[in-house]
């Protein structure tokens, strides 16, 4: 158990880092919920019910650490219009921006490739919104417990998760769709 | 009539609110035209699936 504790180790730090993207409070969070998993170890037979469980007191950690640290993001990170280009003067999309099939995607996510491109375009993403997404999207707040942390409306919420799908999504087309990874043979 | 992106936001929205009567309706009538936003969708609700497995991916 305790190498199976050590072995986590390495993907709850990564985990971590990204959404913290403080290398210590990173490291600091990770240590305490092992701790945690291992005054605990007894009560878990297998890995996955581990690796679950700890994931799971690493989120709140992560959670604790960043409602201390963001109070009031500013919406305009990603400025309002960043996205225009995408759209013609009618608000449609441009020939060649127009979102085309991504086939199968779902069998991207076997491919650990393709998740270093997720992890990379997650970084390109303006801080506060990456942060916004991921609480939302890996922790699973809801959006009203979001904004309510962070002392921000509701319509912004809102408007800052678009923008940053809107940018997560161009990121994995570019990246990885584009260029043939969602046909990639496993 | 909603554009295109009219109809995004509310594709990012209903992920995070239950949209009105007349939202659904019209982002209803826009996808069943646009082929474009139809793909855009399903790949917002694709990073939505990816995003919860991120934590407990394999690489």
């Amino acid at each position: 158990m305790e190498n199976d504790i050590a072995s986590l180790q390495g993907d709850m730090l990564k985990f971590a880092r990204i959404q913290l993207r403080d290398d210590s409070a990173a490291e600091d969070a990770v240590q305490e919920a092992l701790a945690a998993a291992l005054s605990n170890r007894k009560s878990f037979e297998s890995r996955s019910r581990l690796k679950t469980w700890v994931f799971g007191i690493l989120k709140n950690k992560i959670v604790d650490i960043i409602r201390d640290r963001i109070r009031s993001p500013s919406v305009e990170e990603i400025p309002e219009h960043a996205y225009d280009d995408l759209f013609d003067e009618n608000g449609r999309w441009q020939e060649d921006t127009r979102p085309a099939d991504w086939g199968n995607p779902e069998k991207s996510a076997s491919n650990g490739q393709f998740w270093q491109i997720f992890e990379l375009c997650l970084t390109r993403l303006p801080e506060n919104a990456a942060r916004i997404f991921m609480m939302r999207e890996m922790l699973g707040l809801e959006t009203e417990e979001i904004c309510k942390e962070l002392g921000i409306s509701s319509t912004n919420c809102w408007v800052v998760l678009h923008r940053a799908r809107m940018g997560l999504r161009l990121c994995l087309n570019e990246r990885w769709f584009k260029s043939g990874g969602g046909n990639a043979e496993l | 009539m909603l554009n295109c992106k009219e109809a995004t936001e509310l594709m990012s929205q209903r992920l995070d609110r239950e949209l009105s009567m007349s939202q659904k309706i019209g982002l209803r009538l826009h996808l069943m035209l646009c082929a474009g936003c139809r793909n855009y969708g399903r790949q917002m609700d694709f990073l939505r699936q990816v995003s919860r497995k991120f934590p407990q991916r394999e690489d």
